[in-house]
């Protein structure tokens, strides 16, 4: 079978522990995550968590289904095979020697990221946008000489009039 | 209104949830409740090790069909349990937890005997909680007893600071639970139903094999009604043991590893297979890819998690494993389902071969054979008595040789083997049920790592019987060195054993010892009509093997027979 990337989208208590409860059973089964992302939804008893992990079709169901097992989560939706729509925010610290100055704003603009900060040597750049294109801007800066980087992970939410989470 | 204190609500809600009895051992957190206790009529057990006590609320639970409480210290006191909370969990067994912790402010501190229990036994429990507030006790004492009694049971724990035990509050018993990301369910989808009945009736040659969830959810009379109206054999997991009558001419005898001959055989003939509450451990299927390769697989079990995860199913059906087959048996009285006598005939009889040409069975020696112990036992106690098990060989036989027509009389430690369960379940299940004979089938090793808890059962007057089928072995293990290991008896043989009888007495019970097979039944019948702790020392043939045994990984049907 053929392992496939899945962005889950998990509403859980928002209590201490859920978090761990949650990387604890991950580990312990061997599960992947590739990305995690918590924050607090507008009912501030929930957060949600946004997860990409990756597995064929029968450990997708198993990880959906203990991660139901858990008492402090209230729901999982699989947003792979739906409408949804996906975002990333990354942060990039880039070289920027005056002469590859003009082509790295250009690709920033192409990407309609922002500089958040320069300097005599280095931007940084914001870009938000779908794991995809935030992985597309990274190869394109790469030659350039990238410092560090920070991305969010992603996060998702079905478009309307889809079934919601 | 009145304001009660923290351990004071421990033991209103004890009461509510209809607690009686509880097992534990104190320390410096939990002194509080002890204290408390001593104005209450609940029953506390003081066992030796706090293991003795999640072990005996494991059993006591098993036994009474109510849930185990367990009270312990933070620090060591906590840590000790964690064998028999993963046991019970392993299990599915509903045991409520109470560790005391040291005082919030301390929590993180390193302080005296903290430990981050609920960190801890994340993994092993059901559920857990840390009560960080006195105001949010009652609700999580309700809440905690809920998810350990419902859908598929477990323990959980509850890890309380000791200042939460004694600030005051006001007390309101707190409403039936509501758990909105908790919801187990128990009716199960008809339409799923409706084609295991149409399977059922196109089947030459069916089997059910149910587990521990018949047990569980109390679905024995009917599975023995299904079993009964279709004339489907029946087999089970060592967990399952009890869950139809072993008595019972469908009865197959348990499958797997040291399944029967027949019991193994009929899963891998089989064109359909009805599991009941059962996981497919690898203890039962052997090599997966040669399972039940030629059935079409019906999975009944009110935990989605154990459907596909082992094995591929054809149908799928989520519910409680009562309700479940309630409403199958009701479906299959609508149908005409023929002259099942006949058309079962073929089948049934095909069975009846394998058990003729290759029944269970062991032969007699010189030296006593610990077959023969058991057989004994299940004759002279008409097979009535509570078996519990400690882990290895001992375990098997009494699950081979033990007949059980009744679910709650099979006590063992199934899914993690721990070592030392027998003894402490003993006293917990006798405890549960003072008239009934509780026996534990004991190995000389297994015995040695609860023993303490001999002063627990003459403490309390439990006569619970020890039976050692002591083969100066680590038997199980050595069985392994001797089949895969050439014979090297790495650390399997103990150079120095005490004198169990001698032991017996020094903690104030009976002790008795066999050493031919003549003097087994004599011993037997001394230590049954003793009404004390007994412990019975069986010089067992050293070198005496569990069979069939299906070698680690291999297909069940590859049985190496005696
Ligand atoms: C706590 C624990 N430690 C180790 C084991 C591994 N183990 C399984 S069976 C066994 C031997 C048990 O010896 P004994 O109690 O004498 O029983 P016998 O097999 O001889 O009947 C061992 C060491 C275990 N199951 N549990
Ligand atoms: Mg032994």
């Amino acid at each position: 079978m053929t392992e496939k990337k899945h962005i889950l989208s998990i509403l859980v208590d928002n209590e201490p522990g859920v978090l761990s409860r949650i990387a604890g059973l991950f580990s312990g089964r061997g599960y992947n995550i590739e990305s995690l992302c918590v924050a607090e939804t507008n009912d501030a008893k929930i957060s949600r968590l946004t997860m990409v992990t990756a597995g064929d079709s029968v450990i997708l169901e198993q990880i959906k289904k203990q991660l139901n097992k858990l008492i402090n989560v209230i729901k999982v939706a699989d947003l792979t095979g739906q409408d949804y729509v996906e975002r990333e925010l990354v942060l990039i610290k880039i070289n920027a020697k005056a002469e590859h100055r003009a082509e790295i704003l250009r690709i920033n603009e192409i990407f309609r990221g922002r500089i958040v900060d320069v300097g005599l040597e280095h931007y940084m750049i914001s870009v938000t946008g779908d794991s995809d294109k935030i992985n597309a801007i990274i190869n394109l800066l790469k030659p350039y000489g990238i410092k560090e980087i920070a991305r969010t992970g992603s996060i998702a939410l079905y478009r309307e009039n889809q079934t919601k989470v | 209104m009145t304001k009660l204190t923290g351990s004071q609500i421990l033991m209103a809600m004890l009461k509510e949830e209809g607690v009686d009895t509880i097992f534990g051992y104190p320390g410096g957190a939990v002194l509080d409740i002890y204290d408390e206790l001593t104005r209450t009529d609940l029953r506390h057990i003081l066992v030796r090790h706090e293991q003795g006590a999640i072990h005996a609320a494991d059993a006591y639970a098993r036994a009474s069909g109510k849930v185990g409480v367990c009270l312990v210290t933070s620090g060591p006191g906590a840590t000790n349990t964690v064998t028999g909370i993963a046991s019970a969990y392993c299990d599915s067994i509903p045991v409520v937890i109470f560790t005391g912790q040291v005082p919030t402010r301390l929590i993180g501190n390193d302080a005296f005997q903290e430990v981050d229990i609920v960190g801890i036994t994340r993994p092993c429990t059901k559920h857990n909680y840390l009560v960080k507030d006195v105001k949010d006790l009652a609700r999580v004492i309700r809440e905690a007893f809920h998810i350990a009694r419902s859908g598929r049971p477990g323990p959980v724990l509850v890890d309380l600071p000791k200042d939460v035990s004694n600030s005051k509050v006001i007390f309101k018993v707190p409403d039936e639970v509501e758990l909105r990301s908790y919801n187990p369910t128990y009716v199960p989808n008809r339409k799923q139903l409706s084609k295991v009945v149409e399977l059922i009736k196109t089947a030459k040659k069916p089997v059910i094999f149910s587990g521990g969830g018949i047990i569980l959810s109390k679905a024995h009379r009917e599975l023995a009604d299904l079993a009964q109206k279709t004339r489907i054999p029946v087999t089970s997991t060592l967990m399952g043991l009890g869950g139809f009558p072993a008595t019972n001419p469908l009865w197959l005898g348990m499958l797997g590893m040291h399944g029967t001959y027949r019991a193994n055989l009929s899963i891998s003939e089989c064109d359909l297979m009805i599991a009941v509450g059962v996981r497919f451990d690898d203890r039962v299927t052997g090599k997966v890819d040669e399972f039940a390769t030629n059935a079409k697989i019906v999975q009944i079990d009110i935990d989605p998690t154990s459907i596909q995860k082992n094995i591929q199913v054809d149908v799928p059906v989520v519910g409680d494993c009562k309700i479940t087959l309630e409403i199958l048996n009701q479906m299959i009285d609508h149908e005409d389902l023929g002259n099942v006598e006949e058309s079962r005939e073929p089948w049934l009889h095909q069975i009846n071969e394998w058990k003729k040409t290759t029944p269970l069975k062991y032969k007699q020696g010189k030296k006593i054979k610990p077959q023969f112990v058991v057989e004994k036992i299940y004759e002279l106690t008409k097979g009535e008595a509570i078996i519990t098990t400690e882990v290895g060989q001992n375990q098997m036989w009494a699950a081979q040789y033990y007949h059980f027509d009744q679910p709650g009389r099979f006590i063992t430690s199934g899914g993690l083997g721990v070592m030392g369960f027998g003894l402490p379940a003993a006293v917990g299940a006798q405890v549960a049920a003072p008239d009934k004979f509780v026996i534990d089938i004991a190995g000389d090793g297994s015995i040695q790592m609860n023993i303490q808890e001999m002063a627990t059962a003459v403490q309390y007057n439990l006569p619970v019987k020890i039976a050692i089928l002591n083969n100066g072995f680590l038997g199980m293990v050595r069985q392994w060195q001797e089949l895969f290991y050439d014979r090297r008896y790495s650390s399997t043989m103990f150079q120095h054993a005490p004198d169990f009888v001698k032991l017996a007495e020094a903690y104030g019970a009976v002790g008795l010892r066999a050493t031919t097979p003549e003097e087994v039944e004599p011993v037997l019948r001394k230590a049954l009509s003793t009404p004390r702790a007994v412990i019975m020392d069986f010089v067992v043939e050293p070198e005496e093997s569990v069979y069939p045994m299906v070698p680690a990984g291999a297909p069940i049907t590859k049985m190496l027979l005696v």
